[in-house]
This record gives structure tokens, sequence and C-alpha cells, in this order.
């Protein structure tokens, strides 16, 4: 039975529940809860405001004694936090999710089209599908991997893919990440959190399980062994312990049961690649990187790189050892090659693109250019090849010498920014401070894609938890909420 | 196990017993002074500093280096630079040990971190003993005793048999002249040093004699803080990790430290007393320094061409 409540009748714990011209997850427009959100809405009803918060108090222990800490850059004190996780879980429909599913799977494979083709024949390019210099201006483009054969043609093994849900209630993509995208491991430890704080609800709830990630993670990069080698050794490439996601490649890797290792244990000879082991060297053939390109092997990118092993590329041109995601990836995530995607899917598959994109205006053509700087503050401005909430300007929410310091970047280096209309992201409730308030999210899914490809049911939630914030980055005062989809 | 897990653990292991050590001989050495005329005091703090194998800076005095040997963090052989360094270690490899270990090192870093010069200096030292021997049991009975456990064993076996060395042959250039009854409480310091003052009463009486005193602490087999069982627990630890081993690599840790056990084993202490206690200790120092760049030179540091071709 469907709850009726207007914002009048709202019950007390949902007193400062306003809706807005966002999509709400839980409420339809008319204030009617929508089905899927029926269980836990009478859940909440029953629970008393104390008992929410003593829930909220377990899952932050649970959070706090698991170590699960994400870094933050620039400062010098107490740069390790912990990441906050908001007790409501969010609910997606199955029919919600097989379409963001299918969307995410053609999206991922017209992408690693494009990226052989890019790196092969370039036939998008002598077509004029997507403008020569747009890609060879991106900083992400490697022509060190002009030729080279990647395994399986998975240029893109591993994809966290940021969707947004526009006041329609639609899904559009408002990011690809195809480089080193982080987070599942918050995915991975908040359904576990949930399952103990909320076990009730959650088995009434009949949701999908995400619990084999780390498995499916493991067969997909075994898949990408080179030939021959049926009992592949992989290992993920860490940074080290300073790095913000330190925490996860730890987890994932114990997870999976592969070795962590670091640049310096590693090393490569006759175009094979070791790892020192106390009983001398062993052989690796795939290694999931958690390193950006440039740091990767100080002789073929970035020389000053001490984090990455002298001589790696050469034995992945060679063919000896495998590298996920493959390198030169980022050119197809750049935020104005972005724009190109929904091209893209329709020039290699010959379809309609499922998931839409975020309409885009690129910097570099002076129309669009003079269209958005003439109202920078209703606009996002990005820079193309950054991550993390870092380097963007949000229009409604800037100050004037913020707008005017963006508008001399936009003008010194057009190619390096895009704009895109600021959109409402939707809203779920969480949370805060004692009663259930609405606030921001988005939605990362992760895409796995070796011999083939597999989508999680669900993926990271991403929860701005400033009141009326549209930033959900963990660096920038976001939070996580595990993500159900039901059955 | 990777080598640079099996290099953290191993100084993990080596910085926690340094600080333990240097704990417990300024804890006793705070205790003789009180006995002790003030005009000593300098010549004395010279000679602890030489018995913990710390340089002193030329212009300092010794007393007040001795001081920064607590709590100063600018000095690399203090109690907290060791107790940072072995918790820094014990980080990079925060997933290869129990989240009991973990725990328990980080307490005491918190613990020692916040302590400073303003505190009471017994219950500083007494803290970190006790930190120190908590970690031991923690480690012994919540890790698994394979390869990385043996790195921390050997870690703490090579530690204590240097700085007991080092201990034993600075006093006994100072003092073997001198008959034990004109300085009892420098004997009984010594022992103390090495938590032996009990043990040795129970070998020998309280009957203080140097070449019992060093028989004790240089060749008893069976007290933990001798250097013959500090040699012994090494080398029993080598020879678990040098299972997965070829023999060839293992060829030259097998034989320094056979050598070593060999030398403690059938030691006799008249002939070494005879000969000269400096001398041999000298030897068994510069055979566990040995020791230390044969094992690196098999497990950790090992050269790539020697290793590709085996």
């Amino acid at each position: 039975m469907a709850t009726i409540a207007t914002r009048e009748t709202l019950p007390a714990v949902f007193g400062q529940y306003v809706l807005d011209a966002a999509h709400d997850e839980m409420f339809d427009s008319s204030g009617v809860v929508r089905p899927h959100y029926e269980q836990l809405y009478a859940m909440l009803l029953d629970l008393p405001a104390e008992e929410l918060k003593r829930r909220q108090q377990l899952s932050d222990k649970s959070f706090l004694h698991q170590g699960i800490t994400f870094t933050v850059y620039g400062r010098e004190e107490s740069t390790e936090r912990i990441f906050p996780n908001d007790l409501l879980p969010r609910i997606l429909t199955g029919e919600e999710w097989t379409r963001i599913e299918r969307g995410l799977t053609q999206r991922i494979t017209a992408v690693n089209l494009f990226l052989k083709d890019l790196y092969h024949e370039g036939r998008i390019l002598n077509d004029g599908v997507v403008p020569r210099e747009l890609v060879y201006s991106c900083k992400h483009f490697r022509r060190q991997m002009r030729g080279l054969h990647v395994r399986r043609d998975a240029y893109v093994t591993v994809a966290g893919t940021d969707l947004i849900r526009m006041p329609s209630g639609e899904f559009v993509v408002l990011e690809d990440n195809l480089r080193v995208p982080s987070g599942v491991s918050y995915m991975l430890v908040s359904r576990q959190v949930m399952k103990r704080i909320f076990p009730e609800l959650f088995r009434k709830s009949c949701v999908q399980p995400i619990e084999h990630y780390s498995q499916a993670l493991l067969a997909t990069l075994r898949s990408l062994a080179p030939q021959g080698c049926p009992e592949p050794t992989i290992a993920l490439l860490t940074p080290g312990v300073y790095n913000s996601a330190y925490f996860e490649h730890a987890f994932l890797a114990r997870e999976m049961g592969i070795e962590l290792v670091e640049g310096r244990d590693l090393l490569a000879h006759d175009n094979f690649v070791y790892m020192r082991t106390t009983a001398g060297l062993r052989r690796v053939d795939v290694i999931y990187r958690r390193i950006d390109d440039d740091f990767v092997d100080p002789l073929a990118f970035r020389s000053d790189s001490s984090l990455g092993v002298a001589g790696l590329f050469n034995a992945y041109r060679a063919g000896n050892v495998s590298l996920a995601n493959a390198l030169g990836t980022g050119v197809a995530d750049d935020k104005a090659v972005y724009a190109y995607v929904p091209k893209i899917i329709r020039y290699y598959l010959g379809e309609d693109p499922i998931l839409s994109n975020v309409e885009t205006y690129q910097m570099s053509d002076p129309t669009e250019r003079r269209h958005v700087l003439a109202q920078i503050e209703r606009f996002v401005v990005k820079a193309v090849g950054e991550s993390g909430g870092y380097g963007m300007l949000i229009g409604p929410q800037s100050t004037a010498e913020e707008r005017d310091e963006f508008r001399r970047r936009v003008e010194a280096d057009p190619r390096n920014y895009i704009a895109q209309p600021t959109i409402l992201l939707s809203r779920a409730p969480c949370l805060a401070g004692g009663s259930i308030q609405p606030r921001h999210v988005d939605l990362r899914p992760y895409i796995l894609c070796g011999e083939k490809i597999t989508v999680v049911p669900g993926g990271l939630t991403r929860v701005a938890l400033r009141q009326g914030s549209l930033v959900v980055n963990s660096s920038q005062g976001g939070g996580s909420k595990d993500t159900w989809v039901l059955h | 196990m990777l080598s640079r897990v099996a290099d953290s653990l191993f100084w993990m292991s080596r910085y926690l017993e340094r600080a333990e050590h240097t704990a417990r001989v300024m804890n006793v050495q705070l205790n003789l002074m009180l006995e002790r005329g003030v005009e000593t005091d300098d010549r004395h703090w010279a000679r602890v500093l030489r018995s913990l194998g710390v340089e002193k800076p030329e212009e300092e005095a010794a007393f007040a280096f001795a001081q920064s040997l607590l709590h100063s963090t600018r000095a690399p052989s203090s109690i907290v630079s060791c107790v940072n360094s072995a918790r820094e270690n014990a980080r990079q490899v925060r997933e290869q040990i129990t989240s009991e270990m973990w725990e328990q090192l980080n307490r005491l870093f918190l613990e020692v971190k916040r302590a400073d010069d303003a505190g009471d200096v017994r219950d500083f030292l007494q803290a970190i003993k006790e930190g120190a021997h908590l970690f031991q049991g923690i480690t012994d009975s919540t890790m698994t005793h394979g390869e990385g456990w043996q790195f921390i064993q050997a870690g703490r076996g090579l530690e204590r048999a240097v700085a007991v060395a080092m201990l034993v042959g600075v006093h006994f250039t100072e003092f073997h002249t001198a008959h034990p009854d004109s300085e009892p409480i420098e004997w009984i310091g010594l022992l103390q040093s090495c938590t032996a003052f009990e043990a040795y009463c129970k070998a020998y009486t309280a009957d203080l004699r140097p070449d019992r005193v060093a028989e004790f602490l240089v060749l008893n087999p069976v007290f933990p803080h001798s250097i013959r069982f500090s040699v012994d627990a090494l080398a029993a630890s080598l020879k678990q990790l040098g299972a997965d081993v070829s023999s060839r690599r293992l060829a030259r840790v097998e034989r320094i430290a056979g050598r070593m056990q060999a030398t403690l084993a059938f030691g006799q202490i008249d002939e070494i007393m005879t000969a000269g206690l400096h001398a041999y200790l000298d030897t068994v120092r510069r055979q566990c320094t040995q020791l230390h760049s044969a094992l690196y030179q098999t497990y950790i540091a090992y050269p790539v061409a020697a290793a590709l071709g085996a």
C-alpha cells in the first residue's frame, strides 16, 4: 500500500524534508513514496530517532575500526580521514538498473573500439567524426601506444562511470572515469556494514548481491594474461601508503589474494617483469596498476617518477605483461572528448546511445566560449584532464573572484576547459543531525571488461553532505551510501 | 613474500628492540646516578653513550646528550625515534601484520609522542618496556609463525646480540681491572641492563665475579638476553627461512650463523678472558654485521643477475 504523504502531513522524522525542483529518489513530485522505497519508509516511521542515531554510530564505529580512510592532499596534520557513510540506502528498481547496465555495456564497448582505432588506423579521425586536433592535443593521448597490441583489445578494463539523475528522472552520464577509477572498496565495505545494521530490511527488500566484485575483477584480470600463460601471477601496483586510495589497494589485493606491490618491488629484465620476493625473483604476468600513466615507467614517460618500473613499458610492448587499464585510456575520458561519445557509439556500433550525455560546450570553439563566458555563473566549468573535483568552477555557487579567475584561465587555455549547464542532481534521504533531509547524490557503477563485460548491480552512491551542495567528491566533503538494486 | 615486506618486518623488530634496550639501560643508569657523586657524571655518561653505540657530538655535555635519547625526535637513536621508525615500518606493511599488533604498536607510538620532558621519566621508560613486551606477546600469539614472523624473530635476535655485546664490551674495558667488590653497583647495573640480575643470582648466587658475569651474559644457553641465546634464536629463524631458498644462495648465511653458534657453544670463559674479552666481543659484533649483510644478500637486496641465473 502506498503511503500518501504531503509536505504538511509528513511524519516528524521527515519534518525538514522539503521537495524542490530536483528529482527525489524517495518521493514523487506530489509527495507520494515511490513503491521501491516503501519498505525503507515504513521502517523509518517505526524506528525511534534515538535508535536511528544509535545505528548511525554503530556504522561509523565499524568504518573507523576497519580503518577505512582516504587521504586529503595539501595538509600536513591529520590528513587521514574516515570516509563518511550515510546510513540510509539508495534504492534502484530492477528496471532502472537494466537500462543502466545496458547503457554502460554499450558505452564501454564503443570506447574500447574507439581506443583501439585511435592507436591503430585512426578511421574515426579520417572520417572526421572526431576532430584530429582534439585527440592529438589531449595530454592523456600516448603516442607510445601507437600500433601496440592490447590483449583482448580491452583498453579499459575497469571503468567507474559517473551517472547523475536529471530532474526528469533520466539517468545521464556526467563523466567516464577510464584511467584508474577508485571507490569500489567503499561500495563493498558499506554493503557489509549495511547488512549488519539493517538485516531485516535487507532481507525483505531482495537486494541483488555485489559481493562477487572481487572474484569478477580477478577473473577479468586473469583473462588478460599474456597468451600461453594459464596460471598468471597477478599483482596490484600501488604508489604506496601515502596515496589517497591506499586503503582500497590493500583491500582489493587482500580480497583477491594477489600481491600488493610498489614500483620498487618490481624490475624489468629482458622484457619480462619480475617481483623481488624472499625466494628470489618471480615473474609477473598481469599488473592491475593503480598508478597514473605518467608514472608507470620513467624510461617511457615521466623520467622523474620513482613510483614506476624502468623498462615496464618495453615488456608491455613485447606482450609479456598485461596492464589494466591499458596505457593511454585517458584520451577517452578527456572531458572534451567525452562530448563525442554519443557519436562514437553511433560510429562503431550503429546504435543510438542508451545513456545520454550532459550537454557540453567546448571552450576551444569561439562561439560556444563566448556564449558561456557571457553568463559563466550559470555553468559548471571543468578542466578537461582533472578528476576528483579539483580544477572546477560551479557557477551558481561561485564568488565573483572565482569567476574572474576561471574566465582568465579559459581565455588563456581554451582547449583545457569545457562547460556544462549546472544540473540539479537528484536527491535522496540522508540522516543529518537526527532528522532525515534530502541531499544531492550521484551514482558510480563499476564496469569490468576482459573476456566479457561485467557490471555488478549497484555502485557507489556519493552524497554531497552539505545542504544544497552539488559536489559529491570525497576530497570535497562528500560521503557515500550503500546502493541497493532490487530484484 | 615480497622482499620489501621482509625488510620492513625485520627493521620494525630491530627498532622496537633497540627502543626497549635503550629504555632499560637509561632506567638503570638514572637509578645509579642517585647513588653516585656528581663529579663522575660526565665521564660516566660518556661511557653509557658508548655502550649504546651512540656517537656524541664533541661540543655537547654527555648527560645532556644522554637525556636527548629519551624524547628528542632529532636524535635518530632516541627512544622516540626508534618507536617512530618501528611504527613507520609497520605502517608500510600494515596488511601483513595482525590488527592487534598494529593497534598495540600504534598505542605505544601515541603514548611516546604524548610524553615530554615534563613528565615522569621512570613512568615513560616503564611504558616503553611494557609496551614492547606486550607487542612481542601479541605478535607471538596472533601472527602466523610463518616467514614474516621468522623475520621478526631474526631482527630481534640480531639486534639483541649486537646490543649486549656492545654493552658488555664497554663495561669490561672500564672495570675489568677492579674487583667487583669495589664497584658492586656497576656490576649490578650491568646485569640489570640485561634483565639478568635475578637470573644471575639464581645461577651463581649474589657473589658477583667478572668471569661469571661475562659467562652468564655471553655464553648462557638458556637466558633470553645472553648473546648465545640471541644468536641461537637468530640461527633457528634463519634455518626456517632457508627452507624455501636454493642451498647455493643460502651458503653464506648458513656458514656465518653456524660459525657464530659454534664459537659461542664451545667457548670457554677462562680462555676467552685470557685472550681478551673485548676482542672476542668485537668478533661477535663483526660477525653480526656480516650476517646482516648476508641475510640481505640472500633475501632482500640480492643482485638481480644472480637471481636470474638461479
